[in-house]
């Protein structure tokens, strides 16, 4: 792998925040999804970062940040008792997925903010970089 | 190393080792939310102050020897956190804001030192 520059790290850092947040979304938008059975019930979607080094200098300092995995919660799904509903089992039984919708906002909060402090790195590394271009005018 | 190096060194190391700070942590905010991830940062001080004495730079006595520049003391430290978290991660994220804004600060600090160095050499050789 090539030197890592500001742009490698920070861009990479964006993109791993962006994919946490659709997750989030993914997760919200099942918050109140039902199943027939414990098995088919949505889990909440949990991605699962880790450090990337430049394989030539593994503790120079310099790391950049990727997706390894996407895992399901393994909360088990809550079961509610609900007769009437068309997709109760025999026992009149349906499950609702384990997604808890207050871990999802605060998870969702502090993908946005740490997405915006990349992007303030970037800014602020693009405006110094103009600066050095400029250095002697 | 001829008068010009000389003149200009100062601020390049300084300007060199700032954009390898700025690096470190841009990866340290990167990797806020990554578990296990350990924060480090070099010590200017003593970075800086081998890399302009040259200090743990290689000697060469022939042509054919392999040479190193040194700056041995820029080497990557562990932040030690004010608060421990669950998952290990040593990011706190004031502290690097913080310090990535001084770094930025101080960088473009030693930009201006180093132009205003060019503009007075500039003016020697013109004569105005």
């Amino acid at each position: 792998m090539k030197p890592l520059t500001v742009f490698d790290i920070a861009g990479r850092g964006m993109a791993v925040q962006k994919s946490r947040l659709n997750a989030v979304a993914s997760n919200i938008a099942n918050a109140g999804s039902l199943a027939g059975n414990k098995d088919d019930a949505f889990r909440a979607l949990r991605p699962v970062f880790e450090t990337v080094y430049p394989s030539f200098q593994q503790n120079g300092g310099v790391s950049t940040v990727d997706v390894v995995d996407v895992q399901r919660s393994s909360i088990e799904p809550e079961r509610r008792h609900m007769p009437g509903h068309p997709l109760a089992d025999a026992d009149g039984f349906v499950y609702a997925s384990n997604v808890d919708i207050n871990e999802e906002m605060v998870d969702m909060m502090e993908a946005s903010r740490q997405y915006q402090n990349n992007i303030e790195v970037i800014a602020t590394a693009k405006n110094l970089i103009l600066k050095t271009l400029s250095v002697g005018k | 190393m001829n008068v010009l190096d000389k003149h200009l060194q100062p601020h390049g190391a300084a300007l060199q080792l700032r954009q390898k700070r700025l690096e470190m942590l841009s990866s340290n905010i990167a990797n806020a939310a990554t578990p296990g991830f350990k924060a480090q940062d070099i010590d200017f001080a003593s970075a800086y102050k081998s890399a302009v004495s040259g200090v743990g730079a290689l000697q060469t006595t022939n042509p054919l020897h392999v040479g190193h520049a040194g700056g041995g003391a820029a080497e990557a430290r562990y932040r030690t956190p004010l608060t421990t978290s669950l998952d290990g991660n040593t990011v706190e994220l004031h502290v690097e804001q913080m310090q990535f804004a001084e770094n930025a600060m101080r960088y473009e600090a030693s930009l201006n030192f180093l132009s205003d160095r060019i503009n007075g050499l500039r003016k020697a050789l013109k004569g105005e």
